[in-house]
Parts: structure tokens; C-alpha cells; sequence
């Protein structure tokens, strides 16, 4: 292991490693943070989900957007799939559906980012557990 | 490095580890591979979540899944399930026992809700043999923060303004201490870790050193740079394996990055740290009789002053602070005294971790902001007491405290508080007692537990405490006479006034305190010779109620000594003389018959 020889050394450490550790601060607190669940059951999987809940990871970080982005099971909307669901803080979840690339990053500009609806909303028929 | 979509966080708390939370980590590991998910989750141990009585507990992040009691062969079922599938393992959710609704999140859990977590900020969250972990979560910063921007004075100032008091017990203010020790001039300095938590059923330090002990190291380094130290001795005690172990990784590791050692961050400033074991001495957690045991004394106090921090270990100038007091400090220096005095009441500032204990349903490790009231602690946090049973009493501050009776629920718990209360805060052992525990034996399980650690140089300690315990002893045999409960009220304020340490001067208080808020139940014990409760042995009896009895004969079949007699279809007798109050007929009547008087 290489010595630490200055604060500035040990500032630079910290930002390397925290971004191994932010999943963990994330999930301290996910009510301030946009929560996206990506439904990964095989139907969703097979359409693709596994791409999109990537993008999702990547590009929320990279355009600054504090997100927690879990893999959930199948939600049971298989002919739509992949779905998303998007809860942003204070606000219902919304689920949409035939997510793709293209859709998802719409979904990060538009609703995440300004709230503004996109198309594909599938209406909420479920309660989840806490 | 890898960067993980989920981490899988496993206690490896002391508690965990006895019920196979190694064993879990294993095959959890195991079903990973298997699945070829080796790059997408990361299993992490890491030290106690606090909430005990659930344990093995294992978290699922980033969802914030809470799953308890979990055993090594579920582990299969968490990957398939939870990582691959998404689903979560309803089986092994906590149920809140009051609507039996199931909690996923811990956040919602009753037990976490009125929690802040400043020493324990890192238990349960870093994995504590992990340096760089602690470094993520701005440790060391403190340290850095210090050595570049702050001077020695300046940092004491700010502790000081902070208004953190000593943890282990005393309460005295630990930025005043450090400025005594750093006036002191001398050509060696000394900064000691008191790590001998001795209470019985206390187990904060331990978990703190188990769950973050760089935290520690780096307060040390501080304290040190504030006085003029550079070596540093922290005293555990050897029945504290696994913290010792922790304790030799992170110092191998800070030593490794330079957090230790010579020149600490191209500041010039040195400070290097070593471990002692102690026997398990309750003595030596006084600080008197910690560094003479250090020195390879007998572990025997002395009188102060001299005080360490003018004449200590060595006969250098020593600070000497507990392990919880020194894990609030870096976070102190982070986050600013005016933030850190805004936590807590008004001459108690900060958060106090207890170790709930005893007849409550939620046994762990919890900490609350001073000034929480005990009823929000036992029955929001911990869950209310066990069985639906009554609540009696609590001690607090192990045999040093006293108790705190149904009166004192809704006092907000803070150093002055307690005291004023005739209780103390101590180290933070919380031992809750139901409606079947009796006082007197209460107060008798403390003496003979001060009888036998006490170090036996001084008077008063050595025979008061033995006299107070034999005459414990005789009431709870229903010997006892009402001239005896004044006898141990002196003896006891004697005892206290005259004793040389800490230990003799708080040993009678458990004695004191009953006898304040239970004095009915002694006098019960020697007028009626009853024991309500019916914990005295010698005080029961047990009776045959003969409408009740049907003469089946079952329980002079199990009577070992023979004592019960009677005809078949006959109603029974027991013969009290002969009884050793074993309790096998009541346990084998069928019908009822059989109670205690």
C-alpha cells in the first residue's frame, strides 16, 4: 500500500473510493433519491432490461442525477417489457413501459429531470410492501 | 476496482458471529459464484447493526432490505431470490410485533426510528478490516483537518465547545481534560484508550472497536496532537478476541498508509499506537488502576491528584478516555461543535449508546440523543417488555447505578438526570427487570458482584461490601430483621463517603436505590417473609390446593426428596420441612393444584 503523505493525497482517496460506497450512502437515505426499478424477470431480461437498467446506472451518474437503480421481479406487465418503475421524492411511483434505450433516456430528461409525462405510463393496479 | 450493483452487508458483530454469521457469509459467497455473479455483488461483514435480539442479521443494498434471523442455508434462497429474481424473502422479513405487518426497510422499523448514530455512524455499514472503506466515509479527514488547519488550542476549543462529556461513565468534560494534559509540560505524553468495559451486560465499546476502529485510532492521533503525545496505549480486555483482532488490522493498516507512524500526513507530526490486555479486572477500568495495571502493577487505584493528566502512565503526564467518547470526536472535528451541541440536552450534549439488556423484547445495541426519555426507549425502541409482562425497573450504570422505577419512564436520560434520580448514567448498560424479578436479590447479584472485584486495598470496599452483601443474603433467606435495613442504609452511605475509588464510592448505590424505591418489597421480605415476585427460594412454599387435587399421585412420583404424601384419589400434602422448593410437582400437576405462597 502506498503512503498517504498529505491531506490533499487523503482528499484525493476519498473521492476514489467513495464512489465504491455510494450504493451504500444512497440507500441510507433513498426517500431524497430518485428510486428506479427495472423489472428483471426473464420476459424482461429477454426485451432487453438488462441494457436499459445499465444505461440507467451510467448515464444518471454521469448527468449528476442522484438515483438508486434496483432490479426488481417481474411486475406482470409482460406484454410491455421492459418496465420501469420511477419514484421520484414526495411523488407517486409511475411505471412505464416498452423501455428502451431511447426511451429511458427520454424518461431521464423529461420526467426525471423537469417532471414533464412522457408516453408508455402504465397505470398503477398494485400496492407494494414497504 | 469493481463497482458493484449491490452489496450484501452481513453483522459480524460478537452476536452475529456465535449464531454462524461467518458460516452465512461463506455460502452466500458461494451461491454467488455459482451464479457467476462475482462482479455484480459484493459481500461485506461488517460490525454490529444494534438490533441483537434478531440477529444474524443481513442487509440488502441498494433496496434497503432488512432480512433477520437468517441462517447459513438460506443463503441459496437470498440469491436466487432476492439478487436474481428480485423478490424478497417474506420468510425472513421482520413482522412488527404490534400489527404483524412485515418491515422491509430497517428505517421503518421501531427499533431504528428514534436512533442517531454518531459513534456508532459506521457499525453496520463499513466492513471495519477495510481501511479504505473508512476512508470513503471521510475518515482520517478529522486527523487531516487537525494537522493542517487547526492548532492543538484551537482543537480543544472546539471539543470543549462541543460539550462532549466522558462516556465511560463519569461525565466529566473531555476538551477540559484535554487541555490539563496538554499544559502539562514533559519530555513524554501518553494517550490511553479505556477499553475495559466491565459492566455486566454492557457491550458498547466493544462493538464500537468490533464495528469501526479506525474511528478510534484517529481520535487517539487527535487527543495526541492536542497534548503533545506521540504514542498511544489502548487497554482491552483480553476476553475481547475479536475486537483485539480488528484492532491489529486497522493499526497494520493505518501504519501502512502512514496514518500511524512517523511524519502523519507531511505534517511532522508522530504518533504510533499499541495495545495492552488487561485480565478482566472491573478495577481497571478506574483510571488509576488501569495505569498501574499498564505498568505491570496490581490493577489497584490510587488517590487522585496526583491526576493522570499530570502524573499517569509512567509517571507522565497520561489522558485517559473511553472508547464511545473518543469515536464521537472525528466526527466532531468534521462536522463543527455548533452542529454536535445542537444534539442532545442542555448540560448533556451529543447521543449516548446503551446496551439494552434483560426482560425486553428488542435486546441490542441502540443509540439515542441525551435527553430521550426512558419510556421512548424501552418501549418504542426496545419493544416493550418480554412476555406482555409488567414493567418494574432498570438499572442503569451496571453496579455502579441504581435503578429507575416506573416513576422515572418519562425522565429525559442525561448524566445530571440520572444522578439527580440516584441512578448514574455509566458506560450505558440498560438491564430492564419485569414483575418477576425481586429487588433484594437484585441488589444482592451486584454485591457479590462487587465483593468479588473488588481490589481489596482499601477498608470500606474490601469488608463494608462484603457485610452489605451477607446481609443481603440473610434477607433474602427471610432472616432478615427491619434493624437490618437501617443498618444498610449506613453501611451503605459509609461505604460511599470513605472508599478510595470509584468502585467502592458507587458499589452500594444498586442498595441505596432499591431501598428508595422498593422499600415495601424489603419490608415484605422481613416482616412477611414473602417474596412477591417469588425469585427468594427461601421465602416460597409450595401448596397443594385440596379441591383442586384429584390424588393422581404424579407429583410424589417426581418429588426427588419424597416429601409428598397422600392416598390415591386423595387430596396430597407437602410436607415444607422436607421441600428443597425444586419446583418438579407444580411443573407435572396437570390439574393446577399445585402454587407457590
Amino acid at each position: 500500500m502506498a503512503k498517504v503523505k498529505s491531506l490533499a493525497d487523503l482528499k484525493r482517496m476519498k473521492e476514489e473510493l467513495q464512489s465504491k460506497m455510494d450504493l451504500r450512502e444512497k440507500s441510507n437515505d433513498p426517500e431524497g433519491l430518485v428510486q428506479i426499478k427495472v423489472a428483471m424477470a426473464t420476459c424482461g431480461i429477454a426485451s432487453g432490461a438488462k441494457e436499459v437498467m445499465e444505461f440507467l446506472i451510467e448515464e444518471t451518474a454521469k448527468r449528476g442525477i442522484r438515483t438508486v437503480v434496483t432490479q426488481t421481479g417481474c411486475m406482470g406487465y409482460c406484454y410491455a417489457e421492459p418496465t420501469i418503475e420511477v419514484q421520484i421524492p414526495g411523488k407517486e411511483p409511475i411505471v412505464f413501459g416498452d423501455v428502451d434505450i431511447k426511451k429511458a433516456d427520454q424518461i431521464v430528461e423529461k420526467y426525471i429531470k423537469n417532471g414533464e409525462l412522457v408516453d408508455g405510463i402504465i397505470p398503477v393496479n398494485y400496492k407494494t410492501l414497504d | 476496482m469493481e463497482k458493484y450493483k449491490m452489496h450484501i452487508l452481513i453483522c459480524g458483530g460478537t452476536g452475529c458471529r456465535a449464531s454462524a454469521s461467518e458460516a452465512i457469509q461463506s455460502n452466500l459467497q458461494e451461491a454467488i459464484k455459482a451464479k457467476g455473479l462475482e462482479d455484480e455483488v459484493q459481500v461485506v461483514m461488517t460490525g454490529c447493526f444494534g438490533f441483537c435480539e434478531k440477529g444474524p442479521i443481513v442487509k440488502i443494498l441498494p433496496d434497503n432490505t432488512f432480512y433477520v434471523e437468517v441462517k447459513p442455508e438460506d443463503a441459496e434462497e437470498l440469491i436466487e431470490e432476492h439478487i436474481i429474481k428480485g423478490r424478497k424473502v417474506m420468510r425472513l422479513l421482520y413482522v412488527d410485533p404490534e400489527n404483524k405487518e412485515m418491515i422491509s426497510d430497517s428505517k421503518h422499523m421501531g427499533f431504528y426510528k428514534k436512533q442517531i448514530r454518531i459513534a456508532l455512524r459506521n457499525c453496520g455499514f463499513i466492513n471495519p478490516e477495510n481501511v479504505d472503506e473508512y476512508i470513503a466515509r471521510d475518515g482520517y479527514a478529522a486527523l487531516g483537518k487537525c494537522l493542517a488547519e487547526m492548532t492543538p488550542q484551537t482543537v480543544i476549543d472546539e471539543i470543549k465547545e462541543s460539550g462532549l462529556r466522558g462516556r465511560g461513565g463519569g461525565g466529566f468534560p473531555t476538551g477540559l481534560k484535554w487541555e490539563f494534559a496538554a499544559k502539562n509540560e514533559a519530555d513524554q505524553k501518553y494517550v490511553v484508550c479505556n477499553a475495559d468495559e466491565g459492566d455486566p451486560g454492557a457491550f458498547m465499546d466493544r462493538s464500537i472497536l468490533e464495528g469501526d476502529p479506525h474511528s478510534v485510532l484517529e481520535a487517539m492521533a487527535i487527543c495526541g496532537y492536542t497534548m503533545g503525545a506521540d504514542k498511544g496505549v489502548i487497554y482491552i480486555r483480553a476476553e475481547y478476541p475479536l475486537a483485539i483482532t480488528r484492532l491489529k488490522v486497522a493499526i497494520k493498516q493505518a501504519r501502512e498508509y502512514g496514518l500511524l507512524g512517523n511524519d502523519i500526513l507531511g505534517s511532522g507530526f508522530n504518533f504510533d499506537v499499541e495495545m495492552r490486555y488487561g485480565a478482566g479486572a472491573f478495577v481497571c477500568g478506574e483510571e488509576t488502576a488501569l495505569i498501574h495495571s499498564m505498568e505491570g502493577l496490581r490493577g489497584e487505584p490510587t488517590v487522585k491528584p496526583p491526576f493522570p493528566a499530570e502524573s499517569g502512565y509512567n509517571g507522565k503526564p497520561t489522558n485517559v478516555n473511553n472508547v464511545e467518547t473518543f469515536a464521537n470526536i472525528p466526527v466532531i472535528i468534521n462536522k463543527g461543535a455548533s452542529w454536535f451541541n445542537k444534539i442532545g440536552s442542555e448540560k448533556s450534549k451529543g447521543t449516548k449508546v446503551f446496551a439494552l439488556a434483560g426482560k425486553i423484547n428488542n435486546v441490542g445495541l441502540i443509540e439515542v440523543p441525551m435527553g430521550t426519555t426512558l419510556r421512548e426507549v424501552i418501549y418504542e425502541i426496545g419493544g416493550g417488555i418480554k412476555d406482555g409482562k409488567k414493567f418494574k425497573a432498570v438499572q442503569t450504570g451496571g453496579p455502579s447505578g441504581g435503578c429507575l422505577t416506573e416513576k422515572h419512564l418519562d425522565t429525559p436520560i442525561d448524566f445530571d438526570n440520572l444522578i439527580a434520580a440516584g441512578s448514574m448514567m455509566g458506560s450505558g448498560g440498560m438491564i430492564v427487570m419485569d414483575e418477576d424479578d425481586c429487588m433484594v436479590s437484585m441488589a444482592k447479584f451486584y454485591l457479590e458482584f462487587t465483593v468479588e472485584e473488588s481490589c481489596g486495598k482499601c477498608t470500606p470496599c474490601r469488608i463494608g461490601n462484603k457485610r452489605l452483601h451477607e446481609i443481603l443474603h440473610k434477607i433474602t433467606l427471610g432472616n432478615g430483621t427491619k434493624e437490618d435495613l437501617d443498618l444498610l442504609r449506613n453501611l451503605s452511605t459509609v461505604i460511599k463517603d470513605t472508599s478510595l475509588c470509584g468502585l467502592g464510592q458507587t458499589s452500594p448505590n444498586p442498595v441505596l436505590s432499591t431501598l428508595e424505591n422498593f422499600y415495601d418489597e424489603y419490608i415484605a421480605h422481613v416482616e412477611d417473609h414473602k417474596c412477591a415476585a417469588g425469585q427468594c427460594k427461601a421465602l416460597m412454599q409450595y401448596v397443594i390446593d385440596p379441591e383442586l387435587c384429584v390424588g393422581c399421585t404424579l407429583c410424589s412420583r417426581n418429588c426427588p426428596v419424597d416429601c409428598i404424601s397422600g392416598e390415591r384419589k386423595e387430596a396430597h400434602i407437602i410436607d415444607a420441612s422436607k421441600c428443597i422448593k425444586c419446583g418438579a410437582c407444580m411443573e407435572k400437576c396437570k390439574f393446577n393444584a399445585i402454587s407457590i405462597q
